[in-house]
């Protein structure tokens, strides 16, 4: 274990015919993540399947249902873990009407592998793949074209693809986009160096998950703290203590620093910053830690402790991309629970600004029904002010969910405009 | 100049204890299911972390099969006494007692799968709402489907194919009287981050996963436990070995591994070499395919 070894989130969309599940497989299988047993029950399966040698696409089997219909329903997570970097991997559904897994498997990630079957080009799934990215505000998004080794592992062929997917996204906002010919199915520039490819200067798959610059993927300039509880011990040695819990959304903070508690616009400085193994002179995001206040402030869960040089604002109308994750649609006018970092307010949908045409991604302003796996712009207005950055700027204060009360279920998923 | 990221176990450290917070915001009434495996002490060392300098507002709850290793029922007995907490106990050998259930029979009979019956009783008398678990998505293909926060419905079902979304670390725990959540601090950690954590912050574990000598049958390649609960067939043979275990269920279905691992740093070592998940010496995960989706669907942990 090396001590500076981070941690990588990264989702994979795509659908049983692009080669997802065999490239997942083929990443765990040559990093050396597969246990015996788990590659003893799948020799059987292939076999059983009639597969010569093993069927790499069976590693990423999942729930009974999944494997009786051979497909993706839900997000599936894995894991493996390199000498230079330990790594989670979302694992969703590439089609239409999974839209909402993909949302989901995006939200956390750092990247995104988009795969394109080498045979067939850019299609209309890979522009909606890179629009999620786009939307979810993922910073890196790598482009596998599969399947080389079906078109002789042509150069001219990868050019064109590039080319293609670049003219397209140009218009998206994805700051870092790379491209790599592979083989899933043999290996090629998965793990290993092509050999078949010589022509290609650029690193493998793994090494290039391995290498991504991803520490600045966490704004650390915008201070944000939102109060998930509050610490009261009573205990002989802590009688008076009063600690504001959490986990720092953005930013760094330090003992002394000038805050601002928000709504309430209180203003205080930082007395201490405390974790079990002791006070820290300054912590950043996303460290989970408790505060404490030079002043006896009236703060609960749901209040944001920023820094009072830079606040976040403070607003009860929201304009917000949103994306339906229930198969129940919308009422018009309906009122929702929002939840909003550790904050829950009530809300309305007042407005469909326009909804996303998700097979030619242009913009309808005249259908402003919400159904599943729609994505839309809406206007919200809550019922006290949330304290809001754009998503752009920040994943965690940027984003919204909303919640039926009829049902609690989670309806809807939203990013601030 | 300090670096402003962190490496990946302070990273998972502190996502655990961003879970565990909103447990305690969110439920009236959450208690850590406490089995005194590494999983479950992992999550009660990180809620100790969460809460500090408060003490763990969370009461343990154990399961007791009645089949148990007695170091696990000391090892229980000790930390619920150190730190402090409450301790609920949800009896196995009640439930088949009071007709809740009946014991399996045959060679390869295990309390297993009664424990589900035991867990949402015990759920339902102590009105929990939420039960944090040790589960972690790469120890099982249908634990790769959970949530953070999982919903269970008022049987205490899980829907595999219904879950609620969950994006970003915003966590939904709503739910209607009867309904109850479980909670999973740990779902990012492998078996190695869990060693690694274990080993870096040099937590207590029971001498069971340390390499010692016991007596053991072959069965199934593995060594089983020889013990009171267990029915040996003819050709078995009670042999004293130096084993040690990698999980720990109960003693009619735990197998061990010849080792000769007896620290922390060799554990860890011998486990980042082993080539086998740590789910193969479970008897109660070989019986099908599905066997782990079918108990969780009913209500298992």
């Amino acid at each position: 274990m090396i001590d500076n070894n981070q941690l990588l989130r990264f989702t994979t969309a795509g659908s049983v015919d692009d080669g997802k599940s065999t490239l997942i497989g083929r990443l765990l299988y040559d990093s050396k993540s597969i246990f015996e047993d788990q590659l003893k029950s799948i020799e059987n399966t292939s076999q059983k399947k009639g597969f010569e040698g093993i069927d790499l696409a069976l590693f990423t089997d999942g729930l009974r249902d999944e494997r009786e219909q051979g497909i993706t329903i839900d997000v599936a997570y894995r894991y493996f873990t390199t000498l230079k970097r330990k790594f989670i991997i979302a694992d969703t559904p590439g089609h239409i009407q999974y839209t909402r897994n993909m949302v989901t498997g995006a939200s956390t990630a750092n990247a995104a592998i988009i795969l394109i079957d080498a045979r067939h080009g850019v299609i209309e799934q890979t522009k909606r793949h890179a629009f999620i990215a786009s939307l979810l505000q993922i910073s890196h998004v790598i482009v596998c074209i599969n399947k080389m080794d079906l078109v002789d592992f042509s150069e001219n062929v990868f050019n064109t693809i590039s080319n293609q997917f670049e003219s397209f996204c140009s218009k998206m906002l994805i700051k870092d986009v790379r491209f790599i010919p592979i083989s899933a199915l043999l290996g090629d520039n998965v793990v290993n160096r092509s050999e078949n490819m010589t022509w290609y200067q650029g690193a493998p798959l793994l090494h290039t998950l391995e290498t991504l610059h991803i520490s600045s993927d966490i704004n650390k300039v915008d201070a944000r703290f939102p109060v998930q509880t509050v610490l009261r011990p009573q205990s002989e040695t802590h009688r008076d203590y009063r600690g504001y819990a959490g986990r720092i959304a953005s930013g760094v903070f330090r003992t002394g620093d000038e805050i601002t508690v928000m709504p309430s616009g209180f203003l205080s400085k930082i007395k201490s910053i405390d974790t079990f193994e002791g006070a820290l002179e300054e912590a950043f995001a996303p460290m989970s830690v408790a505060i404490t206040l030079e002043d006896d402030i009236d703060i609960s869960r749901g209040d944001m402790i920023v820094r009072s040089n830079n606040k976040p604002e403070a607003s009860q109308d929201i304009e917000v991309m949103l994306c339906w994750l229930h198969n129940k649609p919308a009422k018009p006018r309906a009122k929702y629970t929002i939840k909003h970092t550790s904050n829950e307010q009530k809300a309305m949908i007042q407005e469909v600004i326009y909804k996303i045409d998700i097979h030619t991604l242009e913009r309808k302003s005249e259908d402003d029904t919400l159904c599943m796996n729609d994505i839309l712009k809406v206007k919200i207005r809550t019922t006290k002010p949330l304290m809001v950055d754009s998503y752009r700027d920040n994943r965690t204060t940027g984003s919204i969910i909303l919640i039926d009360d009829a049902t609690n279920e989670t309806v809807a998923a939203g990013m601030i405009v | 100049m300090s670096k402003y990221y962190l490496n990946y176990l302070d990273e998972l450290e502190s996502e655990a204890i961003f879970v565990l917070r909103e447990v305690w915001a969110q439920f009236e009434n959450p208690v850590i299911l406490f089995s005194g495996g590494k999983d479950s002490i992992l999550v009660t060392h990180l809620a100790k972390k969460a809460f500090f300098p408060a003490k763990i507002p969370f009461a343990l709850m154990h399961v007791d099969t009645g089949h148990n290793f007695p170091e696990t029922i000391q090892f229980r007995d000790d930390i619920v006494k150190d730190l402090g907490l409450k301790l609920l106990v949800g009896s196995v050998q009640a439930s088949i007692d009071n007709g809740r259930v009946a014991e399996e029979r045959g060679k390869n009979a295990t309390r297993n799968a009664l424990q589900t019956t035991t867990l949402l009783d015990a759920i339902e008398t102590h009105i929990i709402d939420c039960a944090i678990g040790g589960g972690r998505r790469d120890e099982e293909k249908a634990r790769a489907k959970e949530r953070f926060f999982s919903h269970r419905d008022d049987f205490g079902q899980w829907d595999p194919k219904n879950q609620r979304a969950e994006l970003w670390n915003i966590f939904n725990g709503k739910h209607f009287q009867g309904e109850h959540f479980r909670a999973f601090p740990i779902s990012n950690w492998t078996e190695m981050d869990v060693w690694n954590y274990i080993n870096r912050e040099n937590i207590a574990i029971p001498s069971l996963y340390f390499a010692h000598e016991r007596q053991v049958v072959k069965r199934d390649g593995t060594w089983i436990p020889f013990s009171e609960f267990l029915v040996l067939e003819d050709h078995e043979e009670v042999l004293t070995k130096k084993i040690r275990f990698r999980t720990l269920g109960d003693i009619t279905i735990t197998g061990g591994e010849e080792s000769e691992a007896d620290t922390l740093e060799k554990i860890t070592a011998e486990v980042s070499g082993m080539r086998n998940t740590e789910r193969g010496n479970r008897s109660d995960d070989k019986r099908s395919e599905s066997a782990m989706e079918d108990r969780k669907r009913q209500g298992y942990f």
